[in-house]
């Protein structure tokens, strides 16, 4: 009846666990309990679960990666605590098979479910109303996608208490994740959380390529858009050729583990180098999908707050097309140690070093931006300089790990470990929270604590020196990755300073809960009417925050790169006045079949885990229905009427007088 | 969803363009899917070339793959594949009864290929060449079985289009359904000719 499942699949006798699910318990009770209270449970499925406004899916993303955030800094506090304990003989806290769960738990979580939605999130914000589009391309499209990766979200968070997670790394190298080494559910729960929240994140891919290429508002040829538009349109193609990589690989791992195929087994023919090579022909370019965003809201934030126009708009461009296209010839250097001879190590080594120019190219025109501009110090501009110091700095460890005869001797230490964090930390946390307090006023109509904004980044930089550099040093001593305990009490240390770091990055992000919270206090004294705070450059800031639905009531015309910038620089300026004429506008009703859908694959990837069939069933054909649903569907969207946009407009208008 | 913009003093009636929009947008998004999903299928054959020798003491391709039959199978698809391509012509000249003939005849056509693919697979069961004798069985049966679970949602696909179409007619929702459908049959077509060059004829000789 129930597969797998028993009550032994939940860990009744590991405390840290049991404890972490019942505050996670009574923290999800006081929520629905609140939520019942004050009565909004119907305000929460017509205005978010079922909405297919892409600034409202954007939120959504948002605060899910937010949450994430913190479960995934949890696994890393753990994580350098263990390792500040046990050291020379010394246990520590955690058990090996808790701390395997832990590491591979923290990769997944901040990739997959932090790094990701937040991405995906201020995309979703962000490019519609800088192409000046009213939507994306496929509004349910859109809507199904955000619930499927609220499936994988949930898979990975339900591991803790039902069953456990993978013991593997993050990326489940084979054979350890065959069935013969790892026989539990903890892969399972790998595998169905990534398969789902993937096949989402292709349809976002596909959604967004369509909408940049199609949706431009007049006179937006394609260089005249933003850069953040164009850093988007080319991680949704790294997203569109990736991520089916992603889809083969996990299916090829789960047909070896449910029908006793030999894909990556050790005996039977089967390739375990193949299973390396397929996960790092996704797993490279997913790395440029989440950074190149990041180097779109710098250029955005740059130009912004130093009053210029950004320095080398198309050199921009095509050294962001030039990643693109490199992206997917350096995969092999995640392996140089596999064997694949000289000549192989040698090429794909060139290749690695060779992103170094462009992305090169790119840190001079935010310097030269910059030069001789007025720059203000906000909280995204601090963001954005910290970014250009610790990412250069990563991105120099980087190249030192293309060197092949180097990556002999660094493979698998922490050298590894404090590269990627540095330029992950350095590059996308640092990005996303630029985008996040840049564009929040866009969102909600109401500027974020800039105080608050400032302690969170000094802390979240501080922090990330303290506790990676370290990190470098004791990679120069032998210290691998992945250590439970180690015999070197010399290395000790390092490693208490190293978690130092960590908890001062914790001030960071106690730093931004803080702000949200006192900027959401003081909404009213920081309340923004114009939609325009920062005196922007790009559509978004031409219309009022937050948007109506239809974000324009009337869709504007571009002449030029920076169009918003050039119309308040007209003799007389920019004026937001009523417009005298206004139309119906054609938009897509909210529609509840995403959501049922997504409910149908939890069932479903629950049940496949759990090895429960006839779930299984239910959940295949539940989804499947849906779909017909909406397939015969004719009531899909609707016009808002001419009056309905103006009687809008009007209020808007009348606000803004009122300010003035 | 209106991609035009309106000056407040030419405002016009948009609405029939809005929704030839809207089609040709669907249209174009589904090649982008076909896109990424050809890249799904270009990873199953890397897996396949690079397995295709790991036969682990098992049958070998010369062994058990039959030409003749295979070559009826690769008939019937591509047969299907023109008829799919009069249900077109059909729907551009208006006639829905046609549509319908043509749809029906390349259903037909479609479950005849399945129907032999499941025969094929069985039968290779049974002789002790499943999936789990070989990493090569495995690279086999997961390229041309993805295929022909492609091949079966296609079927539904055009069951329920067929449905649809016999209910509403050709219509802005129908007309690019169908062609977003008639990509994907002939998508699965090239694929399938590529599964017969380098699996099949390759494995054969």
């Amino acid at each position: 009846m129930f597969g797998k499942l028993s009550l032994d699949s939940i860990p009744f006798h590991e405390p840290i666990i049991m404890v972490t699910a019942a505050a996670i318990g009574i923290i999800g009770a006081l929520v629905v309990g609140l939520i019942t209270y004050y009565g909004k449970w119907g305000y929460l499925w017509t205005d978010w679960v079922t909405s297919i406004d892409h600034k409202k899916i954007g939120v959504m993303y948002f605060l899910v990666a937010l949450v994430m955030l913190v479960r995934g800094f949890a696994d890393a506090i753990m994580m350098r605590t263990q390792q500040a304990l046990a050291a020379g003989g010394a246990e520590g806290y955690l058990p090996p098979h808790h701390f395997d769960q832990i590491f591979t738990a923290h990769g997944v979580i901040m990739i997959f479910f932090v790094a990701m939605p937040m991405v995906i999130g201020l995309m979703n914000l962000v490019v519609p109303l800088q192409i000046g589009a009213r939507d994306v391309a496929f509004p349910f499209m859109n809507n199904l996608s955000f619930w499927l990766f609220a499936v994988g979200m949930i898979l990975v968070n339900m591991s803790l208490v039902i069953g456990e997670f993978a013991k593997t790394g993050w990326l489940a190298y084979a054979p350890l994740s065959e069935l013969q080494y790892s026989p539990d559910v903890g892969v399972d729960y790998w595998i169905w959380a990534l398969q789902l929240s993937g096949i989402g994140t292709t349809l976002t891919g596909i959604n967004f390529f369509v909408t940049i290429l199609k949706m431009r508002t007049k006179g937006m040829s394609l260089f005249r858009m933003p850069i953040f538009t164009w850093t988007a349109l080319c991680t949704n193609v790294l997203i569109i050729l990736s991520f089916p990589i992603l889809t083969v690989t996990i299916a090829l791992l789960t047909l070896d583990r449910y029908l006793g195929m030999h894909f990556f087994t050790n005996d039977m023919g089967g390739s375990q180098m193949m299973y390396v090579n397929l996960i790092w022909a996704w797993g490279h370019p997913e790395v440029y999908i989440l950074i190149l965003p990041a180097f779109g809201v710098f250029s955005e934030v740059i130009a912004t707050f130093t009053k210029k126009r950004l320095f080398g708009y198309k050199t921009m461009v095509w050294a962001t097309a030039a990643i693109t296209v490199l992206s997917f010839i350096v995969w092999l250097h995640h392996f140089f140690t596999m064997g694949a001879g000289a000549n192989v190590n040698a090429f794909f080594g060139i290749m690695t070093m060779i992103i170094a120019i462009p992305t090169g190219v790119k840190i001079f025109n935010w310097l030269f931006t910059m030069y001789r501009g007025r720059i203000q110090f906000t909280t995204p501009v601090l963001w954005t300089i910290g970014f250009i110091i610790t990412f250069t700095l990563g991105g120099m460890t980087g190249v030192m790990l293309a060197v092949p005869g180097a990556n002999f001797v660094l493979h698998n230490s922490l050298f590894v470990i404090a590269h990627f964090h540095n330029v992950i930390i350095g590059g996308v946390v640092f990005g996303m929270m630029a985008g996040f307090t840049y564009w929040f006023p866009k969102a909600f109509g109401f500027t974020l604590s800039e105080k608050w904004g400032k302690r969170s980044f000094w802390c979240w930089l501080i922090g990330f020196y303290v506790a990676f550099m370290p990190l470098y040093a004791l990679s120069f001593f032998g210290a691998m990755r992945r250590m439970q305990s180690y015999e070197q009490t010399e290395w000790q240390p390092l490693m208490i300073v190293a978690w130092f770091g960590a908890v001062i990055i914790a001030c960071g992000i106690a730093c931004i809960v803080i702000q949200l919270v006192v900027s959401i206090r003081d909404r009213e004294k920081n309340r923004d009417l114009t939609g325009d705070p920062w005196d922007g450059r790009t559509l978004e800031w031409s219309t009022s925050s937050p948007p109506p639905n239809y974000n324009f009531a009337y869709l504007p015309d571009v002449a030029s790169i920076d169009s918003y910038w050039e119309m308040k620089q007209q003799p007389g300026g920019f004026k937001r006045e009523l417009a005298t004429k206004f139309e119906d506008i054609h938009m897509p009703k909210n529609t509840a079949e995403g959501p049922i859908m997504s409910l149908f694959a939890l069932f479903f990837g629950f049940a496949l885990i759990w090895h429960i069939w006839w779930l299984v069933g239910v959940g295949a054909i539940g989804m499947f229905v849906t779909f017909m649903f909406r397939i015969f569907n004719n009531d899909t969207d609707y016009h808002v009427s001419a009056a309905e946009v103006e009687r809008t407009e009007r209020e808007y208008h009348k606000r803004l007088e009122m300010q003035a | 969803m209106a991609t035009d913009t309106i000056k407040q003093h030419d405002a016009h009636a948009h609405d029939g363009h809005e929704h030839h929009d809207a089609g040709a947008m669907k249209v174009f998004g589904f090649w982008i899917y076909l896109m990424s999903d050809l890249v799904i299928f270009g990873s199953l054959f890397a897996t396949f070339g690079v397995l295709a020798t790991a036969t682990a003491g098992g049958p070998t391709s010369q062994e058990i793959f039959e030409l003749p039959f295979v070559l009826v199978e690769t008939f019937l698809l591509l047969i299907s594949s023109f008829t799919f391509g009069l249900a077109v012509l059909a729907q551009n000249a208006g006639d829905r009864g046609a549509v319908l003939k043509w749809l029906a005849v390349t259903f037909l056509l479609g479950a005849g290929f399945i129907s032999m693919e499941i025969y094929e697979f069985h039968h290779l069961i049974a002789e002790g060449a499943g999936p789990d004798r070989s990493a090569f069985l495995s690279a086999f049966f997961t390229l041309v079985g993805t295929h022909g679970l492609h091949v079966t949602f296609g079927l539904i696909w055009i069951a329920i289009m067929f449905f649809q179409i016999s209910k509403r007619g050709l219509d802005s929702v129908t007309m690019p359904r169908m062609l977003c459908l008639s990509l994907f049959w002939h998508f699965l077509d090239i694929v399938w000719i590529c599964v017969f060059s380098f699996v099949y004829l390759i494995g054969a000789m």
